[in-house]
């Protein structure tokens, strides 16, 4: 019953045709608000490009006239109808808040002086 | 007989003939949990007093009145906490609400019965990235429960609770299933209700069952499946009835053997058990049949662009502000934002929301996240193409057994080996572990069928079970 063997797994896919990539994880990190200690950018450095090297072999995919698929099934889910209805207290969800005054959430000032 | 070791479906019974009350059972659950727990670590937090208070009023003539199910810990029970196995909920946070499938359960007459440990948010294969514990995998001590639901597969398995809820994004139901030697069982995208579950990639995400039984499988997902207007992704779509043909066998059924699934590199162990498996179910009368899903081999690589740029949007509501871990040290609201999500999230986290960011980003995003949605394409339909010729497919859950902890030397060997479970996630198709009868470390095997045929899964299933 078994066919012929086709090796894939778990063989890891190195870039192939393009230069193996890099990402300068400082940068990414400051778009995603994340305070990186210098070792963890080095050892994630090395990571993520190692990821990113598995990630490239979808370049050897033609994928011309192929329509994206964000959603996978064949039955639409369509959005509830646009009703009020009764949500969480804000006190219930106040309890969780590190922070608060007023019943607000309180945050470090966000404007600057004038 | 322990009523720790008897299944939801039998201890039902015994419930309903009054041959047992609801507080017997924690009796017994607490026996095995005092003996094994502080070995396994299964769960977060376990409240006794609040469990006992929940068996002694529940109402026995709801259809699963006084059975305790142990929830992984990113389901939220109003009151309970809910820490995603990370430092940043663990401080203080309790769900101010019910999810669905929690709401689905007290309605049915649940006893909510600890929170089991996870990955952290739900990523890694191990639980070795729960920030918060270690968990061991209860049929094989010294090696890992399997992830990211393996709090509630060691539940599970070592019998501290007759059944669990867990999430499967890219096989986090099944794998630790299949390590721990229970049944897993990963719905159809939209048959479960996701509201509440802590989203991790939305589009992949599916809450089910984790049982010792098919049985049991079917019976707790005939009360959780349906549509909730809270989750727009759930579908407004009619329930099955999952347990009424469960034993009605495989005869004249088509069972599909991907080739791909049974490449070079799979473990002789799981080679062996899944194939004994297959001939037993042709045994019953299926017909197997060779099949291709040929573009599996990028199906990784897909995962590794969509669950990580989906994570690093969900994630962004992890901020210090409204809750969880807020940093002290924080001047301005902007450095509350960057410290509070340094101290709060661990390295695995921090790593796939990077990821995440970078593929959405500026400059990458055709490249990296569009193509990536295009090979899904690819990937489902070649799912399509295979249910032209066969009713189901089966094939290993993992492609090898579950690992020594602490082993994981290379990250993304660790991420290949998720390659079984991920593509039925990318096709939003319902797929389930079942175990099979193996001489050394659990082994399960996949059946994965099209879209809401979770009845006809769970048939097949029940026939492997009843083989193995």
């Amino acid at each position: 019953m078994r066919g012929k063997s086709v090796a894939f797994f778990p063989r890891i896919h190195y870039a192939e045709s393009m230069s193996q990539p890099h990402m300068d994880v400082r940068r990414i990190a400051t778009l995603a608000r994340l305070e990186l200690s210098d070792e963890e950018i080095s050892s994630f450095t090395g990571q993520l490009d190692a990821i990113l090297g598995h990630i490239a072999q979808l370049s050897k995919l033609d994928v011309t006239g192929i329509e994206p698929t964000a959603y996978p099934m064949p039955i639409p889910a369509p959005m509830r109808d646009d009703t009020p209805w009764q949500s969480i207290p804000a006190a219930d969800f106040l309890q969780n808040s590190p922070e608060q005054a007023q019943g607000q959430v309180r945050v470090p000032k966000v404007v600057a002086d004038a | 007989m322990s009523l720790a070791h008897q299944s939801v479906t039998a201890l039902r019974g015994l419930l309903v003939k009054g041959e047992i009350k609801p507080s017997e059972i924690l009796d017994d659950l607490f026996v095995e949990i005092s003996a094994r727990e502080s070995e396994i670590g299964a769960f977060l937090s376990l409240d006794r007093d609040a469990i006992r208070q929940a068996a002694d009023a529940a109402d026995l003539s709801l259809p699963l009145g006084g059975v305790p199910i142990a929830m992984k810990d990113n389901i939220n029970v109003k009151g309970a906490p809910c820490t995603c196995g990370s430092r940043f909920l663990a401080e203080n946070y309790r769900s101010p609400y019910d999810a669905g499938v929690t709401r689905r359960m007290r309605e049915a007459g649940v006893v909510f019965f600890g929170r089991t440990n996870m990955d952290e948010f739900a990523m890694g294969s191990a639980t070795e990235n729960s920030a918060l514990q270690k968990t061991q995998n209860p049929a094989a001590p010294g090696h890992i429960p399997g992830g990211s639901s393996g709090g509630s597969a060691a539940a599970v398995a070592a019998n501290f609770a007759p059944a669990a809820l867990g999430s499967d994004t890219g096989g986090s139901i099944r794998q630790p299933a299949s390590h721990c030697g229970i049944v897993g069982m990963k719905p159809s995208y939209g048959r479960v209700s996701r509201y509440g579950l802590v989203a991790f990639a939305s589009s992949l995400d599916q809450i089910g069952p984790m049982t010792r039984s098919v049985e049991d499988a079917a019976l707790l997902l005939q009360h959780i499946a349906g549509h909730d207007t809270l989750d727009s992704t759930s579908l407004p779509v009619a329930v099955d009835d999952y347990l009424s043909g469960l034993k009605q066998g495989v005869k004249g059924l088509r069972i599909g053997m991907p080739k791909e699934y049974f490449a070079e590199g799979l473990d002789p162990a799981v080679r062996a058990a899944t194939e004994a498996a297959i001939r037993q179910l042709e045994a019953q009368g299926a017909t197997v049949h060779e099949i291709s899903l040929p573009h599996t081999e990028y199906a990784v690589a897909t995962y590794y662009i969509v669950a990580p740029a989906e994570a690093s949007s969900n994630l962004s509501r992890f901020d210090g502000v409204r809750y969880g871990h807020r940093s002290s040290s924080a001047t301005d609201v902007l450095s509350l934002y960057q410290k509070s999500r340094e101290e709060g999230f661990g390295p695995e986290v921090k790593r796939r929301i990077i990821l995440g960011t970078y593929v959405l980003s500026s400059g990458y995003y055709d490249a990296y996240y569009n193509k990536a949605q295009k090979v899904r394409t690819l990937i489902r339909r070649d799912f399509e193409q295979a249910f032209a010729q066969v009713d189901a497919i089966v094939s290993p859950v993992a492609p090898t057994p579950a690992r020594k902890i602490g082993e994981c030397t290379n990250l993304l060997g660790d991420y290949l080996a998720d390659v079984c479970t991920i593509p039925a996630n990318l096709a939003g198709l319902p797929a389930i572990s079942v175990p099979l009868a193996s001489a050394g470390l659990p082994i399960g095997l996949q059946i994965i069928t099209p879209h809401l045929k979770e009845a006809l899964m769970l048939r097949i299933a029940h026939a492997v079970e009843i083989g193995a």
